[in-house]
């Protein structure tokens, strides 16, 4: 066995988007070790999600392959637990419904799944919401449900696609923390999608800035700063700086060929 | 809070109190003939009548509950209530796992909707005739129509809610390692259940219409065939007892149908009050 826990190799998607053909991805390579927290980083178009979507099963790669554990990725599963955006929580269980559904499908106990889900509902700040419905809950508290959902299948690899887009600052910052404690204790393999420079900046190991259409890999740098990071240090601005400069042509790119579609249209 | 309640439950009451007492001035000055139209009066004491038992009580015949509750509007209730409940039952229950299939299945779909769009405009009372050359008078041909009429409204509803639901819920339980049974029957079905029960709405409305017309023609108990008994005889009071009867059940149903919405959707949105 390898010391990665994610291969991708020489991954490439193809769509067909009003008949032509869009490159979401090519030759994309990444190897990624057991524990590292990746943030992928760039412009929305940047196939960033599509990579992610990759990986965890949802949509296979037109060419190229992705082994998590040393198994071939062909379809969705536990093993690779999946916090959406949207929260994706089902509006018709309560929260501590939410966070059971995984373990009943796995066919845990009764007393083991009440057990597990009265710790992470602790861990998580939620205990209080435990027979709540998610459409009574703050944005910032469904989505502390989606990741204990997903750390109640004790996932060994978590995947999270812009999971605090669509957050206030201060929550943001709050969920931040707690999944840098949780990452920390848990010893998670993570990839993390955002197009937020400070958010991968605050919370990676490594970041994977990725380029726009076709999706490649533009740079891969690890972050050496020491957590938890200062976002006013000069050692973040700096890196900041240069992210910067990196998404902004990967945007521009982004822009200009919006313009020429336009135009074409 | 409770102040507005009693305030907005009071001046709903304007209404029928202003019509009732135009209706009884009508009748005591004598504008309207009492059999085409009876007085209020006369209507509230023949639905007493009505509701009371018909004879007296005789410790010899059996007990006394048995007794109490021997008038005819109760049994014409609980006839029309037993028609609408097994009738509905019925066709609900074949709708339901029909529509979870159609709604599940393009193949299904592919091969069903076109007969069921065929089927579907065809009013429960164009049946009648066929209803009684197929199972006669009684019962039967009554269940029939009214299952015919809460069929479709479930069926269409049932598909409509199984193909709404939204694709991010089937991506997070297949995440989650559901398998294709536990998919279906707590992911689909659950998240289908708005559609579905407004579908039971109004396959309930239905069923409740074509049991009172059923009634007029296959059977001889139920408010149906009693007021159109009464007009045989001319007791004008005693069809509008019945239809305010009629009325007060639909209510009572209705009620007790938006209890049960309630407490089934308590987790949907369009309920926060």
């Amino acid at each position: 066995m390898s010391t990665s826990h994610i291969d991708i190799k020489g991954v490439g998607k193809v769509f067909a988007a009003g008949g032509r053909e869009v490159v979401a991805l090519k030759d994309i390579e990444l190897h990624i070790p057991n524990g590292q927290f990746v943030c992928l980083l760039g412009p929305s178009g940047c196939g960033k999600s599509t990579l992610l979507n990759a990986v965890a099963g949802f949509a296979l790669p037109s060419s190229g392959t992705i082994t998590a554990h040393g198994k071939l990725v062909t379809a969705p599963g536990p093993e690779r637990g999946m916090v959406f955006q949207e929260y994706a929580l089902f509006p018709w269980m309560t929260v501590e419904k939410n966070v059971a559904f995984g373990l009943e499908i796995k066919g845990a106990t009764a007393p083991e799944i009440e057990r597990i889900v009265a710790r992470l509902l602790d861990t998580l700040g939620l205990a209080e919401f435990r027979q709540r419905f998610p459409k009574d809950l703050s944005g910032g508290m469904r989505q502390r449900v989606a990741i204990a959902r997903v750390l109640a299948m004790d996932s060994p690899i978590m995947l999270m696609d812009e999971p605090f887009g669509a957050l206030d600052a201060l929550t943001r910052r709050n969920l931040q923390d707690e999944l840098l404690r949780i990452w920390a204790e848990l010893k998670k393999t993570i990839i993390f999608v955002t197009h937020s420079i400070e958010e991968a900046i605050y919370l990676a190991d490594r970041i994977v800035v990725m380029t726009y259409r076709p999706g490649t890999v533009k740079r891969d740098l690890m972050v050496e700063l020491p957590r938890l990071r200062d976002p006013a240090s000069p050692e973040f601005n700096a890196l900041k700086r240069e992210l910067g400069a990196l998404v902004m042509e990967e945007q521009q790119r982004h822009h200009h060929d919006e313009m020429r579609s336009a135009a074409i249209d | 809070m409770k102040q507005k309640n009693w305030r907005e439950s009071a001046s709903g009451l304007v209404a029928p109190v202003v019509i009732v007492a135009l209706w009884q001035l009508s009748a005591t000055l004598g504008l309207v003939n009492p059999l085409v139209l009876p007085s209020p009066w006369a209507v509230v004491l023949k639905w007493i009548e009505y509701a009371l038992p018909l004879t007296a009580f005789d410790p010899a015949a059996g007990s006394w509950l048995a007794w109490a509750v021997s008038g005819e509007l109760l049994k014409d209730t609980l006839g029309s209530m037993y028609r609408v409940v097994v009738g509905f039952l019925v066709g609900a229950g074949l709708a339901l796992p029909l529509g979870l299939l159609m709604g599940a299945s393009q193949v299904v779909y592919a091969w069903l909707n076109p007969l069921m769009q065929l089927l579907r405009p065809i009013p429960p009372i164009a049946y009648i005739p066929l209803a009684i050359l197929w199972f006669g008078l009684g019962n039967a041909p009554a269940v029939f129509l009214i299952a015919l009429g809460a069929f479709f409204p479930v069926l269409m509803n049932t598909i409509a809610g199984v193909r709404q639901v939204d694709g991010i819920y089937i991506r997070a339980a297949r995440n989650l390692g559901a398998s294709r049974s536990t998919m279906f029957l707590r992911v689909m079905l659950p998240a289908a259940v708005p559609y579905i029960l407004s579908g039971v709405r109004i396959g309930i409305g239905t069923a409740f219409i074509v049991v009172i017309v059923s009634e007029m023609i296959a059977v001889n108990n139920g408010l149906g065939f009693r007021i159109l008994e009464a007009r045989e005889y001319f007791w004008s009071d005693k069809i509008v007892a019945g239809m305010i009867s009629i009325g007060l059940l639909g209510l009572g149903i209705d009620i007790a149908m938006n209890k049960l919405n309630n407490h089934l959707l308590r987790w949907h949105r369009g309920l926060e009050s």
